[in-house]
């Protein structure tokens, strides 16, 4: 394995990756505030890129009206999910709720592939410039570029947010504890239904970034599951670790895929390492890096 | 003298299995019923019976699991597969017979489970729910890339069970075979939770840390619970199997793990005549659809197409509906009934 392949395979996992830690933001969003595992985050991405797909191509909307209207559509999409679903099981167990996210998960991939059908589909103009350019020796291309760029700059601003705003801050305060958060004054249920929306946004420009480089079709949602590996790894209830884990999963798939196919003449190792990887993480850390450590006390 | 209502003076009558006369008669008939079943219905039928009797192993070993000592476990699918794939091996490529390949492969998945359980130890809840997703596509993966005894993406052709020179070809004959193993698993979990491992799975699902300060060993029963569970897919994997004829990796993937997670939901959880209620449901259900499909399809043409797309949809919809308004499942709906008969028409 020469540097250059090794640079080539960290420089792609890291895009990638940057999307990861998009959708895992997303993911991690939700679950802080409202402690629900949301098994569907995979299909609010291909809803993401369905739409904005729809909008771009086949209404021939301008590419940053079409990513407003995606993200306008995920806000609706993101209520109605919060509001008709998520709010009557308040209170059931785990599993349940878990259960429901599924439910909503088949839902929204038969609407998609009613609509969409199941061949693969691309944006057409291409979203970002193609020309490569040379990273270290490496040809990268502007498309890659762009795309990781953007995904910093969503998680940039959305750490800004929980950190500054009024918003994220009673965003914050409901995830540490809901019944005193709600005695000063912040309205629990419009937080859920923030951080349901913000992360249908999120996840749908993740889904737009990852429609434009692999191309759209019904296994997108395959996409959505690469979250649990990220979380995992960063705490799930940290978005900084959201953001991390991310990244570093985008990276070890693309290395351990190198390394087998170089070394061992194995393939496909890309879609299991995260999940051995996972478990791994679980024997040794179960809390991630920067996860909160849950204390028991009877 | 005749009291109305049943007083129980002893615990063992308490704990009893059937406990009125007029429950064993009906559990009896019901019995009977099913062994005469094969002769009543044609074979579409049978087969569909098959599958839910099949179904209802799966889902009473994941609801041990899952609802009786309250371990999420999202690889049911795979544990299946483990099953299936263990029996094939044994029957059709070391030539043994299917008497023996039924047991190894309950075996075999139970040290999966055994193995696959041993973060339960550190992990509760949602993420243990994560570790065991991880096991699921992590066992797909293996039955997908290790071609010298799975087969690969082509499978494995199996044959149908035979004793004493009579192979069991038709659907009906294997029909009893699957019936007498579901009928006796059935029993045995049953049994199981009316004793001092089965009530120390309920204890360590109700508060692991009482359970622990009471003398439960965590690791023992938590581990305990996960191969009975994994025994339990492994059996049911491999009639599965044989049922078919032909196991490959695309029969056991994520999504049979939510159908089998959606069993024992929308049955009851922590309950074993909820796993069976859930099993008839999850498998009627998609038939039951492509029935209604059919017959819409007919008066309103163009339906048809946009009603297969939408037929997984309708399955999560009802997934939703139900834990929305009955989030208790079946088997609770099933004892208000039967509680509102036996008082009627007082209905207090």
């Amino acid at each position: 394995m020469t540097f250059q392949y090794f640079l080539q395979l960290v420089i792609s996992g890291l895009v990638i990756g940057s999307i990861y830690s998009a959708v895992a933001l997303g993911f991690v969003i939700i679950y802080k505030a409202t402690r629900v595992v949301n098994f569907a985050q995979g299909e609010l991405l291909m809803v993401g890129a369905y739409v904005c797909y729809a909008f771009l191509v086949q209404m021939h909307v301008p590419f940053w009206a079409a990513l407003l209207l995606t993200v306008l559509f995920g806000m609706v999409l993101a209520m109605l999910v919060e509001r008709l679903i998520l709010r009557p099981m308040i209170g059931e167990p785990a599993i349940s709720i878990i259960m429901v996210t599924i439910g909503l998960s088949l839902v929204l991939r038969s609407v998609a592939s009613a609509i969409w059908g199941t061949d693969i589909l691309v944006y057409e103009p291409k979203l970002f410039p193609q020309e490569m350019i040379s990273f270290a020796g490496v040809p990268v291309s502007l498309e890659f570029v762009w795309c990781f760029v953007l995904s910093v700059f969503l998680l940039a601003v959305f750490s800004i947010f929980f950190k500054y705003s009024k918003a994220g801050v009673a965003m914050r305060a409901t995830a540490f504890n809901q019944q005193v958060a709600q005695s000063m004054g912040i309205s629990v249920k419009h937080i859920f239904a923030l951080s349901w929306v913000i992360s249908a946004v999120v996840s749908g420009i993740g889904g737009v970034l990852i429609g434009n480089i692999n191309g759209i079709n019904n296994t997108l949602y395959h996409f959505g599951l690469k979250v649990f590996p990220a979380t995992i790894l960063g705490g799930l209830d940290s978005i900084l670790g959201a953001a991390i884990g991310g990244m570093i999963i985008g990276i070890l798939e693309n290395l351990s895929d190198g390394f087998c196919k170089t070394y061992f003449d194995l393939s496909g190792v890309k879609e299991v390492a995260p999940y051995v990887i996972l478990v791994l993480i679980l024997m040794v850390k179960p809390y991630g890096l920067f996860g909160t450590k849950e204390i028991e006390r009877v | 003298m005749q009291y109305c209502g049943d007083f129980r003076t002893a615990y063992e009558r308490d704990m009893e299995l059937l406990q009125t006369p007029f429950v064993k008669v009906c559990v009896t008939a019901f019995f009977v019923f099913l062994l005469a079943w094969p002769f009543l219905v044609k074979s579409a039928f049978l087969w569909i019976t098959l599958q839910i009797l099949i179904a209802a192993i799966g889902a009473v070993g994941l609801n041990i699991l899952t609802g009786f000592t309250g371990q999420i476990s999202l690889g049911q699918g795979a544990f299946l597969g483990v099953g299936a794939y263990t029996s094939a091996y044994i029957t059709a490529k070391l030539g043994l017979s299917f008497w023996v390949g039924v047991p190894a492969a309950g075996l075999v998945t139970a040290m999966a489970g055994m193995v696959f359980g041993i973060p339960s130890l550190r992990l509760k809840g949602l993420y243990l729910a994560i570790a065991t997703l991880a096991s699921q596509f992590i066992l797909e993966w293996i039955f997908l890339r290790w071609e010298s005894v799975t087969g690969g993406s082509y499978g494995i052709v199996i044959p149908r069970p035979s004793l004493g020179g009579y192979v069991f070809e038709s659907d009906r004959s294997y029909y009893y075979i699957v019936l007498l193993i579901a009928a006796a698993m059935v029993l045995f979990a049953a049994n199981l939770m009316r004793t001092r491992t089965g009530r120390a799975f309920m204890a360590v699902r109700d508060h692991h840390i009482s359970a622990e300060i009471m003398g439960i060993n965590l690791f023992k029963y938590r581990i305990l619970s996960f191969a009975i569970s994994s025994f339990y897919a492994g059996v049911a994997g491999a009639l599965y199997g044989h049922s078919l004829r032909f196991v490959s990796s695309e029969q056991f993937n994520i999504e049979v793990s939510i159908v089998y997670l959606a069993m024992i939901i929308i049955g009851g959880l922590g309950s074993i005549l909820g796993s069976i209620f859930g099993a008839v449901f999850m498998i009627l259900l998609p038939k039951l659809l492509t029935i209604v499909t059919a017959k819409m399809a007919v008066s309103i043409p163009g339906i048809a197409e946009l009603a297969t797309a939408l037929e997984q949809g309708i399955f999560g919809m009802i997934i939703i509906v139900f834990l929305i308004f009955e989030p208790d499942g079946l088997a609770h709906r099933w004892k208000m009934v039967k509680a509102y008969w036996k008082l009627y028409p007082f209905s207090y």
